[in-house]
């Protein structure tokens, strides 16, 4: 037997009443400006992506500019409720086996061809499967995927999974034309270079290294949208260049990293300029001195306290990120669901670190130095330098030396991927559910030499049991017991030094409307976003 | 230069050039794979998502699944059918991905190298003519700030008179996006935005050349053919055009000739402060993402201009200066 949980109606079913509310609010957010037509809206990605075809590219730049073009089934509220895309409602059994999507009808492809039930079991057995690995760890728990008919999609796994549909944002598994894929090489069909979507605005033009131009959809599905004509993200490689271009009106949206934190302060001063760092509750990426246990002493729990206990987070997120995040007390972000505010990190505290070190047996020698450990920079950009030098101080402030090593990218991914470090500093984005993105990073089934798994090597039976309870369990009342469970061991073993709840600041145009209305921030499609007069 | 001698000089150069060209092609290989990561780890990292399946599928559609030896025999193979390979990265042929950028730095580079050669030579010669006045003076430590000042930095004061305080011109790009133009206004709108770059990438340029022409120009006036021709009555504007700065040239045309290869290289520096989008900039983010046939293939491209232009320079030596024989 199943329970009937629609989209739009119904107030306890999932939060389907929390949707609607929030959409009006979002309409309300409009209220007092009337949603104006035309215009277009010229922002920046950094950096460029070498394809825009999402499921073939997850870069973070992709993932911003392609669900533009392309839809999921489903989006999410800031506290993650599901929204209607091209589903307009769906049904889960109780046991959450079972997952019935019924799909707007009326909807074409930017081809003029329609979007049935084949495109979606297509997209999600088919392509997402072959071409994305986050994707296909999830959609080979699906048993069988049929459609009853051309605007119906039932799925039923092989076992409970309750974070199914957090799966279905366009971000994560964004709907593609069969027609345009089947039977080819996915990476290499010519739909990669012309995307063709369901969204608000179609691919029209993209120089390479200079900008990519996407145009208003006029069949788009929603009546009288969207407002702009354009939007054009241009690609500028400098930050101080991309400061002076937000803040002379070259262009009206920056999002991401585009500008380094330490120019926010001057950003958020400015009259004609809103900082939002709101919109990233979906992906609540977290931070972290990402640890190779395999390195002594590294693997001794005592240490990894120690070194917590000297790292002052509240420095870092209000002198090195400007108050754009905040400190983690947790290996789940506190914007993810089933994080337990009960279980934090102790404050910060230099006297119980030395101690747990003495403790531990390293002894400080003549010039202070327990043990010395080497350091790789995350290559992202000044302000993760600027981490690791305060990391080398606050270590050292307790005995642990940290030589600092620079690399670029593309090292840095080898190197950790291959567990070639001691220490670095890692941040992965948490989709919503631990068992999403939490999970990968402790589990000792996931200790693998591919970057993001768990490379620092942690291995601990009752947090292998525990994660795989909450992955298996149908209640959400059961997966909160597992998950608060993982979350004491974890904050007791400290196997990973989170530092930072991060959030990326959104600046726009005072006159740009609408552009954060869901959990997904600049990443959702931008049908309701219009440029006031 | 006897004509007949021409032809046998011209095929033993390209013989060599080929031979140094395909040297360079091997040497780039070698260089390019030794940097640490290949592309299929860079998309994991940039993905923040991967397995091994992923990993090994970006492998084999890369070709890195083959043996080193293979890999290089088939570059080579290509490379010698003048087919630069594709970028699997970008899903697009190099050649094609070289030929969107070239115009954009020809058009940087080519105006810049005029700005420095013409003004170079030209403040060099005046400087030469007063030697020790105000003006010489003058241009003199003009030159020697630029020549002293980082690329970037100009770039950034630049934008800051001219873009930020000034509001003349736009701060950066290769020309107006999202607005329709015809004829001319197009012509304008890229002049507009070509303006700043040039003038940061020509300025240390123009400082060499003319540091070099007054020295050179300064150290010919000196010699007894000059003298001769002033005491033969020769007016001075003729003895500084025809006998000076004609003998003070070769210095200078060799380093042009060096900078002119350079040309097709472009600037990352100023291709990333302007944000324009040339062959640097393609090099440099091909290097970072580890897509080894765009980097080889911009590598390949810019030794064979330089070659050509070395070439070009050995010839010039002999019309600018009949006792310079090719051989």
């Amino acid at each position: 037997m199943t329970v009937r949980r629609r989209g739009l109606m119904g107030g306890a079913l999932l939060g389907a009443g929390a949707a609607s509310n929030f959409l009006r609010a979002g309409d309300a957010l409009a209220q007092g400006v009337q949603p104006r037509r035309g215009g277009t809206l010229q922002s920046i990605l950094t950096p460029e992506p070498p394809i825009l075809q999402i499921g073939v590219n997850n870069q973070g730049p992709t993932l911003i500019v392609a669900p533009k073009m392309f839809e999921g089934l489903l989006t999410f509220t800031p506290t993650l409720e599901p929204i209607p895309v091209l589903a307009t409602s769906w049904t889960i059994s109780p046991d959450n086996k079972e997952f019935v999507f019924k799909l707007r009808e009326n909807v074409t492809w930017h081809d003029g061809r329609p979007f049935t039930a084949e495109d979606v079991i297509f997209s999600v057995m088919k392509f997402h499967m072959e071409v994305a690995p986050r994707a296909r760890a999830i959609f080979s728990l699906i048993e069988t995927a049929e459609a009853p008919d051309p605007h119906t999609v039932r799925f039923v796994l092989k076992q409970s999974f309750q974070p199914f549909l957090l799966m279905f944002d366009a971000t994560a598994c964004a709907m593609v034309a069969k027609h345009l894929f089947d039977g080819q090489d996915y990476r290499t069909a010519p739909a990669v270079q012309r995307p063709v979507g369901t969204g608000p605005f179609r691919f029209a033009e993209w120089q390479r290294g200079n900008f990519i131009r996407l145009e208003r959809n006029p069949t788009y599905w929603q009546e009288g949208k969207p407002y702009l004509d354009n939007i054009i993200y241009r690609i500028v490689p400098d930050s101080q260049s991309r400061r002076l271009a937000l803040e002379s009106g070259q262009v009206q949206l920056t999002s991401a990293s585009d500008i380094e934190p330490f120019d926010v302060p001057a950003m958020r001063s400015r009259p004609n300029l809103e900082v939002s760092t709101q919109g990233w509750e979906y992906f609540s990426p977290l931070s972290w001195v990402e640890l190779n246990h395999r390195v002594a002493p590294l693997g001794d729990a005592r240490v990894r306290q120690a070194m917590s206990l000297a790292i002052d987070r509240n420095f870092i997120a209000q002198r090195l990120w400007f108050g754009i995040g905040k400190p983690a007390t947790n290996p789940v972000a506190s914007t993810t669901r089933f994080f337990d505010r009960s279980v934090a990190l102790p404050a910060h505290n230099i006297r119980e670190a030395n101690a747990l070190l003495d403790a531990a047996g390293h002894r400080p020698n003549a010039q202070g130095v327990r043990f010395t450990l080497k350091h790789l920079v995350l290559p992202y950009g000044e302000v993760w330098s600027r981490l690791a030098e305060y990391l080398r101080q606050s270590l050292r402030q307790v005995g642990i030396a940290l030589e600092l090593e620079s690399t670029d990218a593309g090292s840095w991914a080898r190197r950790i991927g291959n567990w070639e470090y001691e220490t670095s500093v890692n941040f992965v984005y948490q989709f919503g559910d631990p068992t999403l993105g939490v999970e990968r990073t402790y589990v000792s089934s996931n200790i693998q030499k591919v970057t993001f798994t768990n490379t620092g090597g942690y291995s601990n039976p009752e947090v292998d049991e525990l994660f795989a309870q909450a992955r298996t369990a149908s209640t959400a009342a059961e997966r909160q017991t597992a998950f608060t469970a993982v979350q004491r061991i974890l904050v007791r073993d400290v196997p990973q030094i989170w530092l930072m709840e991060m959030a990326f600041p959104t600046i726009s145009d005072k006159r740009l409307r609408n552009v954060i209305t869901t959990g997904l921030g600049v990443h959702t499609n931008f049908a309701d976003v219009f440029l006031a007069s | 230069m006897e004509a007949s001698r021409l032809p046998g000089f011209l095929a033993r150069r390209v013989v060599k050039s080929v031979l140094v060209v395909l040297a360079i092609v091997v040497c780039n290989f070698l260089l390019v794979h030794a940097a640490p990561g290949d592309p299929a780890s860079v998309m994991a990292g940039q993905s923040g998502a991967a397995d091994p399946l992923f990993l090994e599928q970006l492998r084999r559609q890369f070709g890195l699944d083959q043996p080193f030896h293979i890999q290089l025999w088939v570059y080579l193979k290509s490379v010698l059918s003048l087919d630069l390979g594709f970028s699997h990265r970008q899903q697009a042929p190099v050649a094609q991905l070289i030929a969107e950028r070239l115009p954009a730095t020809l058009l940087l580079t080519g105006a810049a190298f005029i700005f420095a050669v013409g003004g170079g030579v030209a403040l060099g010669a005046l400087a030469a003519r007063r030697v020790g006045s105000w003006a010489d003076s003058a241009i003199t430590a003009l030159a020697l700030t630029f020549y002293a000042t980082p690329l970037f930095w100009v770039g950034l004061m630049l934008v800051l008179v001219f873009s930020v305080w000034l509001e003349w011109l736009p701060s950066f790009g290769m020309s107006s996006v999202g607005v329709e133009l015809h004829g001319m206004a197009v012509v304008w709108d890229v002049a507009q935005h070509l303006l700043l770059p040039a003038l940061t990438l020509g300025l240390f340029y123009l400082a060499v050349y003319a540091r070099l022409t007054r020295a050179t120009m300064l150290e010919v006036a000196d010699q007894d053919f000059v003298k001769t021709a002033r005491a033969k009555g020769v007016p001075e504007g003729r003895i500084t055009r025809a006998h000076i700065l004609r003998n003070a040239l070769l210095p200078v045309i060799t380093f042009a000739g060096i900078q002119a290869g350079q040309l097709v290289g472009g600037s990352i520096l100023v291709e990333t402060v302007f944000a324009w989008p040339g062959i640097g900039r393609l090099a440099f983010e091909a290097l970072l993402a580890r897509d080894y046939p765009v980097l080889l293939g911009v590598f390949f491209c810019t030794s064979v201009i330089v070659v050509l232009f070395n070439l070009a320079t050995d010839l010039l030596y002999a019309v600018i200066d009949p006792r310079v024989e090719v051989g």
